[in-house]
């Protein structure tokens, strides 16, 4: 850039000259410009590349260490649905259902797998092999089909996640595999259940419909989807309407005098103030203020739309701020009044860039931990939750939380907890990108 | 650039006996800086009035202050008595709505909405509620197009978008947007700087026409242009209303040296 320039000031500056030495130097300046524009160009292809192989990095270790965690392995067992065993007379009564020993039935099912098991110890090793969660199962079938009662049925049964880890990390080699806190004794009846194909991992279909657990071949995200979900449906519906409010206001009604100015310039401090204040404010305003429960997608919507309002009201701001004048002013010519003019024709042109910003400020919502950590969202919870006044967590604090858990198991399950966060990111911008196009298109 | 004291009263004829509008002692300024100085001028019914002068002499302020566009800008004071019919368009009472919709205007640049040619045409009588059938806000659209003489064109593509028209179409529009709510004054501001000469050719035969049941101010930088189409023409200078006289003596057998030296090419 500094070299062009450099050379008009030349060209202006000199005394007239002779045509041909003004194109002598033109030319011989001209590749020189060349260079100097090729530079320019290799150092923005060289800065898209950088950080396309961070990208690329970033997901190759994430799906590198998360796929696993959607599939998960089971155990194939003949499980005798004895009704003595099960305590169950009468299968319609719903108490019977509930306190039924399911777990009795897989232990007697895999002592019978291994006769030869006969020490105390060994025994507890051997019912460690499926999940303690792994019952549950049994009574959905019971329910489903009553005529199971007293049935012997080859069933595949959740593994417990040292088992899990152990299968996905031997792979086809035994030397491969993490034992871990697996015992000598495990490992043998795993190898067993392996050489009769008794071993299987099949799509993890619990990961996407559980809510968290300590143990973690049953943990599921869909706790914390859930919350995401009704966290953000909170957030949404509260700062986008105050926010594109707050923007037609400031930009089409408030006078300009130094209380506006002071606004404008608060904002834009709002919208800089690290996220954790947020929660903060959440913590003294909501909770201990208004008593408020902790831990809730209500609260955490609130303290979300606090922090994503300055971002929608710049954001809208600008998108009114890029109504061309002319149309308010052919508007306002036939005698529309302000606010016709302001909902006829201001707002549906600034419309995509009001909901650009506003999905831009709902996946910064999306990815926030920070605030939430603050008002209780960091509780563990195991129940799906089913509205915006029930505990519950949501997706980046479900990933910090398993982060935080020593399990192998966990560790796959922090990184797709991670690409199902990715996911609706991208969704959510593409959906972004998408309503723009769709809605500029018009005309 | 000659800089010549203008001192002095309007030469000619500024006012007259069946005036639409008449301004007395206009003055407009942007702030601190005034842009009109003490203006008296009447603009007569069904006639057409230009208004030319080198840019920046304050025709397009003084138009818009004929139909309170000029609210619109936070810094901008009108002072001064402007009256429509007899009545004064600023008094604090009178609602800007019903004043727009009898005193339309058509800017410089086409500025459709960005919506169908019909919805243009037909979003001053809804916005005006001057209708309650479909059928009625169809003739009205009908009606509007065939005066701004678009109707031809686009009758077969009312729900296209009016943007998508060609630029002298595009004001075509516009003029028809403005006609739909059957204002008793149109204000044109350069209205034809942004077309070629065909487009203009046209504008200006629809001007003609609209004269004979409208009454229009328009702002030229045209000289040729205003000779064509007006009545009356008024000639303006730094802020000032030199003089206003029937056009042909305007151009022929002007009063004040200052218009001789506009109209000559002496400056513009
Ligand atoms: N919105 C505005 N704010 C401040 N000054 C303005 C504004 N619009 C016009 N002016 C000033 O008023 C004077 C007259 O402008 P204008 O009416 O646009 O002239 P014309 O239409 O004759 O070219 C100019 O000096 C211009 O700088
Ligand atoms: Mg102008």
């Amino acid at each position: 850039m500094s070299d062009s320039q450099q050379d008009y000031s030349q060209l202006n500056n000199s005394e007239p000259r002779s045509k041909s030495s003004t194109i002598d130097l033109v030319n011989k300046n001209l590749a020189k410009r060349y260079r100097a524009e090729k530079r320019f160009r290799f150092l923005g292809l060289a800065s898209i590349g950088f950080g396309l192989l961070c990208l690329v990095f970033l997901f190759t270790d994430i799906i590198g260490k998360g796929h696993s965690a959607f599939f998960q392995t089971y155990v194939q067992l003949e499980v005798t649905f004895d009704a003595d065993r099960l305590d169950i007379t009468d299968l319609t009564d719903e108490n019977q259902l509930a306190m039924a020993d399911y777990q009795g039935v897989l232990k007697a099912a895999l002592r019978e797998r291994f006769p030869d098991i006969k020490s105390r110890k060994d025994k507890r090793d051997l019912y460690k092999v499926v999940s303690s969660g792994g019952g549950f199962e049994l009574r959905k079938m019971l329910e489903a089909d009553a005529s199971l009662l007293g049935s012997t049925q080859m069933l595949w049964v959740l593994a417990d996640d040292d088992i899990d880890t152990y299968v996905k990390s031997r792979g086809d080699n035994i030397d491969d595999a993490f034992t871990g806190r697996l015992s000598k004794k495990k490992q043998e009846v795993v190898e067993v259940l392996i050489a009769d194909g008794a071993v299987e991992k099949k799509f993890n279909a619990h990961f996407f419909a559980a809510g968290d657990s300590r143990e973690p071949e049953l943990a599921g995200i869909k706790g914390a989807i859930m919350g995401s979900l009704y966290t953000l449906l909170v957030t949404f519906s509260l700062s986008f309407p105050i926010g594109i409010a707050a923007a037609i206001y400031l930009e089409k009604y408030a006078r300009k005098n130094k209380f506006t100015e002071f606004i404008e310039v608060n904002i834009n401090n709002l919208a800089a103030v690290p996220s954790i204040i947020f929660g903060l404010l959440g913590l003294a305003i909501f909770i201990n203020f208004f008593s408020m429960p902790r831990s809730v997608p209500l609260l955490g919507g609130l303290v979300l739309a606090l922090m994503t309002l300055p971002t929608i009201i710049i954001s809208s701001r600008a998108a009114i701020k890029a109504v061309p004048p002319s149309i308010e002013e052919a508007a306002m010519g036939i005698g529309a009044s302000k606010m016709q003019v302001i909902l006829h024709h201001v707002l549906p042109l600034a419309m995509p860039g009001m909901l650009t910003g506003a999905i831009i400020g709902m996946a910064q919502a999306l990815g926030e931990t920070a605030p939430l950590l603050m008002i209780g969202m960091v509780a563990f919870i195991v129940d799906v939750p089913g509205g915006i006044t029930d505990p519950s967590t949501v997706l980046p604090v479900q990933i910090f939380l398993w982060a935080d858990s020593p399990e192998r198991a966990f560790v796959e399950r922090t990184s797709a907890a991670i690409m199902v966060l990715l996911g609706f990111l991208i969704v959510m911008n593409t959906f972004a990108v998408w309503l723009r196009k769709r809605l500029e298109r018009r005309w | 650039m000659i800089e010549q004291p203008i001192s002095g009263p309007t030469v000619g004829h500024p006012l007259v006996d069946n005036a639409k509008m008449s301004m007395r002692d206009v003055n407009v300024f942007y702030g601190d800086k005034q842009a009109i100085f003490g203006v008296d001028l009447d603009i007569a019914e069904n006639q057409v009035i230009a208004m030319i002068g080198p840019s920046g002499c304050g025709k397009s302020t003084f138009l818009r202050s004929l139909n309170r566009m000029n609210d619109t800008i936070d810094i901008c004071r009108v002072e001064g008595t402007l009256k429509l019919d007899g009545q004064d368009i600023y008094d604090p009472k009178l609602d800007v709505v019903p004043l727009r919709a009898r005193v339309g205007m058509v800017f410089q640049k086409p500025n459709p909405f960005p919506k169908s040619i019909y919805d243009n045409v037909a979003y001053g009588a809804r916005i005006h509620g001057l209708v309650s059938r479909r059928t009625e806000l169809d003739e009205i659209v009908e009606t509007s197009l065939q005066k701004a003489g678009l109707w031809n064109e686009v009758k077969d593509r009312l729900d296209e978008p009016g943007t998508g028209l060609s630029g002298g179409q595009q004001q075509r529009l516009c003029i028809a947007r403005t006609i739909a709510v059957s204002p008793e004054v149109i204000l044109m501001d350069e209205p034809c700087s942004a077309l070629d000469p065909i487009a203009t050719a046209k504008i200006e035969e629809l001007i003609a026409e609209l004269s004979e049941n409208y009454t229009i101010a328009i702002v030229t930088h045209s000289m040729q242009q205003a000779a064509r189409v007006s009545h009356r023409t008024a000639y303006f200078h730094l802020g000032k209303l030199v003089e206003v006289n029937e056009t042909e003596k305007v151009f022929t057998n002007p009063d004040h040296e200052l218009t001789e030296a506009y109209i000559t090419g002496r400056f513009g």
